[in-house]
């Protein structure tokens, strides 16, 4: 980072800082820049856990009737891979990419709140941290302490005392409340550095996609996670103070819990999905060398899927005994949200559509986005048919469908955006080479778990088991899906190989290697502490497009 | 399409005695109907708009021969963003009308009077079965008439769990403070296999469903067996006389013993059954034995405790419920 | 501002969600019967907002004077509605018997108010911050805009309380 570079000024050399001064700095740094950097380094080291925790489950499951772990174990690796995957690796990866890109974007030197900032980043990764003391904390001597055991979702009466006598309830309730509290912080920054810090001419319909999505995922964190902070408050007066919100016995509600939840749970799978656009968003204009397609629609389209999303929650609930109407309501919402969703790939399509397209990395990864996010979006469609649900629910096809999303949509995408910015945050290129190697390895092992996933699904696997019969024909797929794990493990340690050697050792990257037009790239690569010199004024979404063609600019047609 | 053919062979043994393509019950034929439907239109959207993402990759890529101009910007156009708004939401509309039919066809359906009725109660990790009005109380393998409809209330009796018999009918959750409803109306006798559908705790995996459809005559002459009381070769046996002085007796019912407990399943006609444990193990001596000394070896995380019996307890025990037919 | 309050309300909507949907539901004990209906405490908390809207008018002037009477009122009304809800409780506990693990009732009604009563003594907290800034005659005129945020805080609870009331003591009974 060049803030701590050890040539000094007129060529000099002065001596390296200790090593302590650095760790200092970092620690205490509300700078948006290396916040984000600490949010990714966060996140990707929870990614590689939850990896591990996912491969240990693939295992167990590569036959019926294995006993490479027992059922306790099991039951707690399937609850701490969802959370971690959700919590402490996606989220995590999102905002820091938010703090990092929408102050460069929008012309400002900082969020609005930088201390805020700081203070939800720590939150965030306590939260994490604390979620993982579990493992040896607690009770810590059955074999894997007293790990949360209870599903990512808590499903209520499993989660009162009775049924889980213990902590590990509380490490999932207490984990995720703080760091749930560092999530709308986080949000309240990013809501309003974009509303109150935007550059001179930067109108709300000229910022770049990616502010935009943010801006409406920071919306639905406020509105989403409160309800989660709710229900869990109220977990913890049933479990400490003899409360019965969800005690069955004393005429609470398992349901009500359900509702809460979900009324969290799938505004926050937008929250996540959100971003994701918003990568795809920035990168396929660029590598296809056109402006992106339908601007004013593909904002319209996010505002849409962001209210929508708030009232499709009970489609998690099909199977739940809701009346008919009920059922209804629900399918006719979810099948609703499909509209503006399948309108933004469409606009991708366009955005390609007679441009010149370039198969970088990040392009790759975008285009097997696209792919992907049509089929996970297609197997929803299924999912939302209420009767077909009430097959489909809770069984392997639901988790096909959902990894299908968020590995195959939301993950590709930020490998996109790990490639595309990676210039931009170290000022040096990444191998392409090792990129493609990660790229293929990364889709083959993809396609081979995630596709066949859905076969056990519509052969009646449910999920969350921890083994399974013979002779109900789910051996073979489920022998495929796992060796699909070892080719993805694979394209992971290319891709931090690619990181890690890049970031010493690659090749100089210039301000703009992409030729790319949003304001990131008119700074430095990596930018300065206060990132823009003097503040740039701007006419039209593309500013730097304006630059390189004053003849024919953007502002002319917007 | 094929694929869908390949998994629903009714007629031969399907790929699997759970697949959701091989209905033999109402219901899931219904619900099959419902989603060839769906398939069809989602498969159709998939091969067209994949197919253009394809062509697109493939036709619109740099060449080597690249002259370095920027290509044609455009912007939008209204009249393909409407058509591609427009054609959606016919889809959407056609899809919801669709399913709106199969919920009211499956989740209101009337219930004709003198249909028969099994109250279903989830524990961790069982299934109860009661037939009120027929003063049959049984656990773990749920027998039903052929050609008729059966109502199934579903209760339950600790934590959330979830029936789901492929075959037979979609999944109902069977949640405590929560009664459900669900039906199945079988066409073809046979042994039908499911399991839990919603985590529950440690042995969630091994509640297994095992339901036999039969004639109504074979149906009525289970019905008859079961609803009288426990027939046992040996009265006085040294087994029956640990069983009634061990805990044992807290936990199981054997009609007209004093045993009446409710926590675990009723073993009044236990060797009635093919299965025990929930379908986990085959129904003999051996495993009866094994069970009973440590039900952890066979499902670990059960609730029933080892009962810390000696072997010729253990002897003894055994032989008096292998006479409980 | 805006956003921390747009957050906080989602929150007391699940729990007012919870308290309406229990309602009538409890298998036994006390109903909501036994509530008094808070007026007095109610008309106090919703005078506080008046006055510390009349305290923020007087800094914006610069009468520091003023300011901090009024101010001080603010936080002696709010203190008075948390005292007065402690003697209900204690009301409801020693002599209905009602408390947080008696029954749904219970559990929904010391929950909803509660969390109301914790965010009251958070804006106290908040609010005594800022005179110990006036006392030692930190607080200037330019801090007006601050100052402001914080009784935009303290208006959110105050319309918190009325749907609280509405739905508790109105609604409910």
């Amino acid at each position: 980072m060049s803030t701590t570079d050890s040539v000094g000024w007129a060529g000099t050399r002065i001596a390296p800082r200790p090593f302590v001064d650095k760790l200092h700095e970092w620690v205490t740094t509300v700078d948006h820049k290396r916040l984000g950097i600490l949010y990714f380094a966060f996140g990707l080291t929870f990614l590689l856990v939850g990896g591990i925790e996912a491969a240990v489950m693939r295992l167990q499951l590569i036959r019926p009737h294995n006993d490479l772990v027992t059922p306790q174990v099991f039951n707690q690796m399937f609850t701490m891979h969802g959370t971690t995957m959700i919590f402490f690796v996606v989220m995590p990866i999102l905002f820091g990419f938010a703090n990092y890109l929408v102050p460069l974007m929008i012309g400002a030197r900082d969020m609005a709140f930088p201390r805020l900032n700081a203070f939800s980043f720590w939150l965030s990764a306590f939260g994490g941290l604390f979620l993982y003391f579990s493992f040896v904390g607690g009770y810590g001597l059955y074999g894997a302490g007293t790990a949360p055991d209870v599903g990512w979702f808590a499903y209520a009466p499993l989660t009162a005392k009775t049924f889980s006598p213990g902590h590990s309830t509380d490490f999932w309730t207490l984990s995720l409340l703080v760091s749930g509290f560092g999530s709308i912080g986080t949000a309240i920054n990013i809501i309003a550095t974009t509303l109150c810090m935007r550059c001179p001419g930067m109108t709300l319909g000229k910022m770049p996609l990616l502010v935009w999505l943010n801006l409406v995922m920071a919306g639905l964190v406020i509105l989403a996670l409160s309800p989660l902070t709710a229900a869990q408050l109220m977990l913890l007066v049933d479990r400490y103070l003899g409360g019965h919100f969800f005690d069955t016995q004393a005429g609470g509600s398992a349901v009500i819990w359900m509702h809460f939840f979900w009324v969290f749970g799938h505004p926050e799978v937008y929250v996540l999905i959100l971003p994701s656009f918003a990568f795809a968003s920035e990168i396929i204009p660029v590598f296809s060398r056109k402006a992106m397609f339908g601007y004013p629609v593909m904002v319209a389209a996010t505002v849409a899927i962001g209210f929508i999303s708030m009232s499709v929650w009970a489609h998690h609930m099909f199977t739940v005994g809701m009346s008919s109407g009920g059922n209804l309501f629900f399918v006719l919402s979810t099948m609703a949200i499909a509209v503006p969703t399948g309108i933004k790939i469409f606009n991708w399509l366009a955005t390609m559509w007679g441009g010149k397209i370039y198969f970088k990395a990040p392009m790759l990864f975008c285009i097997a986005f696209l792919f992907q996010f049509l089929l996970a979006g297609l197997t929803g469609v299924m999912l939302g048919s209420a009767p077909f649900n009430w097959q489909l629910g809770s069984s392997y096809f639901v988790v096909a469908h959902f990894h299908y999303v968020i590995v195959g949509g939301i993950l590709f995408t930020v490998f996109a955006a790990f490639y595309y910015w990676f210039p931009k945050v170290t000022g040096r290129m990444y191998s392409e080479t090792l990129a493609k190697v990660h790229f293929w390895l990364f889709v083959i092992g993809f396609h081979l778990t995630f596709d066949f996933m859905h076969v056990p699904g519509l052969l009646g696997m449910p999920r969350r088991i921890y083994t399974y019969e013979p002779g109900r024909g789910w051996d073979t797929w489920n022998f495929i899906v796992t060796i699909g794990v070892f080719f993805q493990a694979a394209g992971v340690l290319a891709f931090v190989a690619n990181m890690i050697r890049s970031y010493f050792r690659g090749r100089r990257a210039g301000s703009d290697p992409w030729d790319a037009w949003t304001l990131e790239w008119s700074t430095t690569s990596p930018p300065p502490e206060y990132n823009y010199a003097s503040i740039p004024v701007v006419k039209s979404r593309r500013p730097l497009w304006d630059l390189k063609h004053p003849e024919d600019p953007d502002w002319k047609y917007e | 399409m094929s694929i869908i053919a390949a998994l629903g062979q009714a007629a031969q043994p399907p790929l699997s005695p759970t697949n959701i393509f091989a209905p033999v019950s109402t219901p899931a034929q219904s619900i099959f109907e419902l989603s060839l439907l769906v398939l069809a239109v989602v498969g159709a959207i998939f091969v067209i708009v994949s197919g253009l993402l394809a062509y697109a990759s493939v036709k619109f890529r740099k060449r080597k021969d690249d002259d370095g101009r920027e290509p044609a910007q455009v912007y939008g156009s209204s009249q393909v963003e409407l058509a591609w708004t427009i054609t959606p939401v016919v889809i959407v509309l056609v899809l919801f009308l669709a399913t709106a039919r199969v919920i009211f066809s499956v989740q209101d359906a009337p219930r004709p009077p003198g249909s028969l009725e099994v109250t279903v109660i989830g524990h961790q990790f069982w299934w109860e079965y009661r037939y009120p009005g027929l003063n049959v109380v049984t656990a773990n393998e749920l027998h039903l008439p052929v050609g008729e409809p059966t109502f199934l209330t579903l209760l339950s009796a600790d934590t959330d769990h979830s029936f789901w018999v492929p075959r037979l009918a979609g999944k109902t959750d069977l949640i405590p403070n929560h009664p459900n409803k669900m039906w199945v109306e079988p066409r073809e006798t046979g042994l039908y296999l499911g399991q839990c559908a919603q985590y529950c705790g440690t042995q969630h995996a091994k509640m297994l469903l095992r339901i036999y459809v039969e004639s109504r005559e074979d149906f009525d002459r289970w019905i008859h067996e079961q609803a009288a009381a426990a027939r046992t070769d040996d009265l006085s046996s040294e087994g029956r006389r640990i069983f009634e002085r061990t805990a044992c007796i807290n936990c199981h019912t054997v009609a007209g013993t004093p045993a009446n407990g409710r926590f675990g399943p009723d073993l009044t006609h236990l060797m009635s059954r093919e299965t025990i444990g929930s379908g986990i193990a085959r129904n003999t001596p051996e495993n009866l034995r094994a069970w009973i000394q440590r039900p952890d070896a066979l499902k670990p995380g059960s609730l029933m405790p080892p009962m810390g019996l000696t072997d010729q307890q253990l002897d003894a025990v055994t032989a008096y419920l292998a006479s409980l037919r | 501002m805006f956003s921390l309050i747009a957050a906080e309300a989602a929150i007391f909507v699940i729990f007012v969600v919870a308290y309406l949907f229990y309602l009538g539901k409890s298998i036994s004990g006390p109903t909501p019967s036994v509530l008094h209906v808070p007026v007095f405490l109610t008309v106090c908390l919703l005078s506080s907002s008046w006055t510390i809207h009349r305290a923020v008018a007087a800094l914006r002037r610069g009468e520091i004077g003023s300011f901090a009477r009024w101010w001080t009122s603010t936080i002696v009304l709010g203190a008075v509605f948390l005292g007065g809800t402690a003697r209900e409780w204690q009301h409801l506990i020693a002599d209905e018997g009602l408390t947080i693990r008696t029954n749904l009732f219970g559990t929904t009604y010391y929950s909803l108010v509660g969390l109301h009563a914790f965010h009251v003594t958070a804006g106290v907290i908040a609010l005594t911050t800022v005179s110990l800034f006036t006392l030692f005659g930190q607080l200037k005129r330019e801090h007006a805009a601050r100052v402001d945020l914080v009784s935009l805080y303290w208006h959110f609870v105050d319309v918190v309380w009325i749907a609280v009331f509405m739905v508790v003591y109105v609604v409910g009974r």
